[in-house]
């Protein structure tokens, strides 16, 4: 008898969270209304400190979770980048989940219950005024889970179902805005739509890939790369399909064009989830796939990755430019930012390290920007255009404080963990030589930092507005997101060698 | 050559970081405090400057007593990966030392004028609190340890005078002059980042210590590369040409921030970065030829520009583009010339502050007018004013025995000096550029100051308090006396960083170019004197071409607009109209659906998510076919 054995504390993190998403879905049918938010929200932050304390205990495991008489099955991969990332994941879910949690900045939290009512019909009008949904919860949870699980995945049907299983909850999120439904439901309907038409490339890659290999693990692939006797064309058919539908999720040009409009519809805690995890999955997911299943072939395929880079990267800043909203503003920089990590994709394994800290340190960044923005508010709704923003420093000088500091750290100067991430991203690809991506990468984050201190001068340099708007204080989960995000964003800055090393140590795929 | 080694901070040394934390903390008070602080924080902000020009003096004066005139200072490491390790060091050796004096110095005669300056203006805090940080950014740049603590300064100073030029954000002249200055950052900061990647590349440190001692082991090429790389960076930094387009507009701003800008901080950081990296320079002749070029080039086209500038600020702030050229040609010519920029910077350091602010006294006389055709016979209404300007005068067009003849005739000489024909073409700009100085300083003087009233009607001059004249005489007297004081002390002083300077012998001695020089310059003065003391037209003339061409500041701006301007407004045009279909056609659909026209928006949506798709699929395409061209390869 061939027994499984199952290496359960290495899937310890991913079952805490499954077990509390299915918990979460209990709790709606079981714990009174009143009482909701309070026990979801802290079973999911319980259950992801939970989870983010068994990838400690686990940090230096290396094998699979699956194997048979010590023979690893390729299809959960438990090695460095695998646990690093999911513990920021984690972490960084931690974070999104209070901002999703906050109730005080509009009356019932920023969520409706159903997605699918008509915009703006009686229904809807309903529930607009009911408090929010708790389900976003599990919901959340489930996405978590299938973040965590891409980037450990060793097999492309595992990713796969990975991939489904973090996507779907997320186009179900983008459409529960309470304001602005219709483009709320538009965002999510194209979001869908467009994230569908993806994995269908997924799945003719995976297929094309199987073809060539005749195996869907990752190292087996790698292997037929070098002797394998199939026609080479179903490898570049494949690898070029599989790139496309990963690099969808990443936003990278041009496969970005969903990206503003759903960040600027979906409601801005899931804005912040996607714009720092599912980036970091993404990311996790591309690495793992280029630097463990087609290192063997990566003279074929550097070539139009690395114009995809670029084009990604000069697109993102160059968009950004003339952004008047600020959360298509960040939605463009994400896209720019894609372009960078690409950087550290195509320069493989001595970027791993770099790559992983850039996904962390933009992660927090990126989610205190979001939460800074669900805060200032003209009445109801967000205030997300630019001029509305004007003059903030005079009428909210902390809020407009903590914004500058973040818009500097994205803008990449020093002494902010933006500053820090490039500094090391871009060393490390001109150590693997990639003279020409850093080139322009340098250039496009000049190009980038100019939206970034408009938008600082507009906050303290104008004049308010009469009818200026008013932030929303205290509330004290998303004033606890921004505190998190704004600390991580100085700490990696200031002192970011901890990490540094941490994720220099996590950075070796288990290649079997 | 000798290894360099930087002793560890002693003594008094080990307070080299209350330089920077002093105005560091100033800024963070002012911005903190909000209004609370509008009555004592202008005063504040001058206080931290005032005592960080004490600090800086007793520094110096026990960096004079060390026997290794250097002292390191490790705060904590930064950044530590494998075999780099960049530290948050500072470095007190004779260079930054007097950067320090000046910065602190100037910056503080600068802060006491401000203070009566901004008076009436509803920002003064805010102002202050800008100001400070950016001496602090500055302070960080000349003390920094490494290039990457110089970045992070290189860096400050840049949001800090993007700040500050577009301080008066409703005028759209400073917003715009605001951006181009920080584009032409940006520029600097790119190659400032390049050439430290390059360094980490090559040699593995940023620290100057190992980047100098190893400098000789590069092979040409990449010395050649950081050279131009510093070398582009310093250039967007200083002004220089092809960068000069931004220093002008950055008149924009409240006249303290230029005369603190073109004076004590910023600018002087490319010179500083130049000299700073010596050693690097001095290895390689051809970078050192080019920075020679950008120095000639320059201090001869912000001649020529400011002698057709008719605004008493941008006439002061091309020749502050012209005076840089100078100290760029200095440096360039590698040395002992190295020596003479910094000593040009400092003697420039006062004059043009002391220049800069007395225009300033001149605008609030004059309803903030700066027409100098609208000018005339202020000297009886401003003696003040009009005796410190003529002493910042009598110093920038170098006659004897004022600043400018200490400070510039040596340039000239070792301009001269330089072998061969270049020499003589070099020597023959440095000369020409003297004369022009000469000739249209007298013409900003004389219209100013002297012949026939031109003034509007609603003028009614009056001289300034006491609070602005008093900094004005100080800086007066150090234009006069600074450079003939500072010559021969300050190049011994500076000895252990450039290495011992000789007298260069080269095509004419200095004799020869002393005589030269008071000539062009009497003539250029004299000229000037005749032609403007009577006063001009209250308005410019038709003028032949070569005057035309200067006053459209020798097409740089018509090249600037072909070459950035137009390109990158065809790419964000063009992002504009893709953009238009998403956002805003998304939010005007809305609007429409809310009016009952739901089905505009319809017709829009799945248009949207069709066109998605479709460049999905069209980059799909794109990545199978290039894969394939590799097959088939």
């Amino acid at each position: 008898m061939n027994e499984v054995q199952i290496d359960w504390a290495g899937l310890a993190p991913m079952i805490i969270v499954f077990a509390a998403a299915f918990g979460g879905l209990l709790v709606e049918a079981t714990v009174p209304r009143a009482r909701r938010l309070a026990v979801q929200a802290g079973l999911a932050v319980a259950a992801l400190l939970a989870a983010f304390t068994a990838v400690v205990l686990i940090h230096d495991k290396s094998s699979a979770a699956f194997s048979i008489e010590g023979t690893g099955l390729g299809s959960v991969v438990l090695d460095g980048p695998g646990l690093f990332l999911q513990g920021t994941i984690a972490l960084l879910s931690v974070v999104a989940v209070l901002l999703l949690a906050e109730r005080r900045t509009t009356r019932g939290g920023d969520f409706v219950a159903e997605a699918a009512v008509v915009a703006d019909s009686a229904a809807d009008k309903a529930q607009q005024r009911e408090d929010g949904a708790t389900e976003i919860f599990p919901l959340t949870l489930f996405a978590v889970v299938g973040m965590m699980m891409f980037v450990v995945a060793g097999d492309l049907l595992t990713m796969f179902v990975a991939l489904e299983m973090l996507s779907l909850p997320l186009y179900l999120l983008c459409g529960l805005a309470k304001r602005r439904r219709l483009i709320s439901q538009e965002a999510a309907l194209k979001y869908f739509l467009l994230g569908a038409f993806a994995s269908a490339f997924y799945v003719y890659g995976m297929a094309m890939l199987y073809g060539f290999a005749g195996t869907v693990d990752l190292a087996g692939i790698n292997q037929a790369g070098i002797a394998s006797n199939q026609p080479r064309l179903l490898l570049y058919i494949g690898v070029a399909m599989i790139a496309v539908a990963m690099l969808f999720k990443a936003a990278a040009v041009p496969f970005h064009m969903w990206t503003p409009d759903v960040y600027t519809g979906a409601p801005t805690p899931v804005t912040a989830l996607m714009a720092a995890c599912v980036k970091v999955a993404a990311f996790g997911g591309l690495l793992r796939v280029f630097n463990v299943g087609l290192e063997s072939s990566a003279w074929d395929w550097r070539m139009i990755l690395m114009v995809i880079a670029i084009a990604t990267m000069l697109g993102g800043a160059i968009f950004a430019v003339t952004q008047r909203n600020i959360k298509r503003l960040l939605a463009y920089s994400s896209i720019a930012n894609a372009g960078y990590l690409l950087i550290g994709v195509i320069a493989l394994g001595d970027a791993v390290g770099s790559t992983m800290f850039y996904l962390a340190a933009y992660g927090f960044t990126v989610i205190a920007a979001f939460a800074v923005v669900s805060l200032v508010r003209d009445g109801d709704e967000e205030a997300t255009h630019l001029s509305r923003w004007a003059g903030l420093g005079k009428k909210s000088p902390g809020t407009a404080a903590v914004f500058t500091i973040l818009m500097l750290a994205l803008a990449g100067l020093p002494f902010t963990s933006g500053f820090t991430a490039k500094f090391g991203l871009f060393a490390a690809a001109l150590g693997a030589g990639e003279v020409g991506l850093v080139v322009v990468g340098v250039v496009s984050s000049a190009i980038l930092a100019f939206p970034y201190l408009r938008v600082v001068v507009l906050l303290w340099l104008n004049e308010p507005a009469p009818d200026a708007p008013t932030v929303n204080l205290p509330s004290p989960m998303a004033g606890a997101v921004v505190a998190a995000g704004v600390a991580a964003t100085l700490i990696l800055g200031v002192a970011p060698g901890f990490l540094i090393d941490i994720a220099d140590q996590a950075s070796t795929f288990l290649n079997t | 050559m000798d290894d360099i080694s930087y002793a560890p901070a002693t003594g008094a040394l080990a307070w080299t970081w209350a330089l920077i934390a002093l105005p560091a903390l100033g800024a963070a008070v002012l911005l903190l405090a909000g209004r609370r602080a509008d009555k004592w924080g202008h005063w504040l902000g001058t206080a931290t400057i005032g005592a960080a020009f004490a600090l800086a003096l007793t520094l110096f004066a026990s960096l004079s007593g060390l026997e290794d005139k250097s002292g390191t200072l490790d705060l904590f490491t930064i950044i530590s990966v494998g075999d780099l390790q960049i530290d948050a060091s500072l470095l007190f050796d004779p260079l930054s030392a007097v950067f320090c004096l000046l910065i602190t110095g100037v910056g503080f005669l600068i802060h006491v004028y401000a203070v009566g300056y901004m008076a009436h203006d509803e920002g003064r805090r805010k102002f202050f609190a800008y100001f400070n940080l950016f001496a602090a950014a500055m302070l960080v740049l000349v003390l920094g340890g490494n290039y990457f603590m110089t970045f992070i300064g290189w860096e400050g100073v840049g949001v800090a005078s993007y700040l500050l030029i577009a301080f008066w954000q409703a005028k759209p002249a400073a917003a715009t002059a605001g951006k181009k200055a920080f584009l032409a950052n940006r520029v600097a900061d790119v190659g400032f980042l390049l050439a430290m990647f390059t360094m980490i590349g090559a040699l593995g440190s940023l620290d100057f210590a190992t980047v100098f001692n190893g400098a000789e082991s590069l092979s040409t090429g990449t010395s050649l590369a950081i050279g131009l790389l510093l070398l582009a960076a310093a250039c967007g930094k200083s002004g220089q040409w092809p960068f000069q387009t931004w220093l002008p507009d950055a008149m924009e701003g409240p006249t303290p921030v230029s005369a603190l800008i073109h004076a004590a901080t910023m600018v002087t950081a490319g010179v500083y970065l130049i000299a700073r990296s010596n050693v690097i320079f001095s290895l390689n002749p051809d970078v050192q030829t080019a920075v020679v070029v950008v120095g000639a080039l320059t201090l001869l086209f912000g001649a020529v520009v400011g002698c057709a500038k008719d605004d008493i600020k941008r006439v002061l702030a091309w020749s502050t583009v012209s005076q840089i050229g100078y100290m760029f040609l200095a440096v360039g010519l590698g040395g002992g010339a190295f020596a003479l920029g910094i000593i040009h910077l400092l003697a420039h350091g006062f004059f043009k502050a002391g220049l800069f602010l007395g225009s300033g006294s001149v605008m609030h006389a004059m309803n903030d007018q700066t027409d100098i055709r609208r000018f005339g016979g202020l000297w009886r209404v401003m003696p003040w004013t009009y005796a410190t300007f003529a002493a910042g005068w009598l110093a920038i067009i170098g006659l004897f025995p004022f600043s400018g003849y200490f400070s510039k005739d040596p340039i000239i000489a070792a301009a001269f000096a330089r072998e061969g024909w270049q020499g003589w073409v070099v020597g023959g700009a440095a000369l020409l550029g003297a004369a022009l100085t000469a000739f249209y300083m007298t013409r900003l003087f004389v219209l100013t100051f002297h012949g026939p009233r031109r003034w509007t009607e609603d003028v009614h001059p009056h001289e300034s308090p006491a609070i602005m004249t008093g900094p004005l005489v100080l800086l007066g007297l150090g234009s006069l006396a600074a450079g003939g004081l500072m010559a021969g002390p300050v190049t011994t002083w500076l000895t252990p960083v450039f290495g011992e300077h000789h007298e260069a012998h080269g095509h004419l001695s200095h004799t020869q170019v002393t005589i030269a020089t008071t000539v062009v310059v009497v003539l250029g003065a004299a000229l000037g004197w005749f032609l403007f003391r009577r006063g001009t037209d209250e308005a410019p003339r038709a003028a032949a071409w070569p005057v035309r061409l200067a006053r459209a500041d020798l097409g740089g701006e018509a090249v600037n607009r072909g070459l950035f301007e137009r390109p990158s407004r065809l790419v964000a045009g063009a992002s504009v109209s893709i953009d238009a279909r998403g956002v805003d056609g998304a939010v005007n659909g809305l609007s429409a659906a809310i009016g009952g026209g739901s089905r505009r928006l319809l017709a829009l949506q799945t248009g949207f998510v069709r066109s998605y798709a479709l460049s999905i699929l069209s980059g799909a395409v794109i990545v199978v076919a290039a894969l394939m061209v590799v097959v088939v390869q």
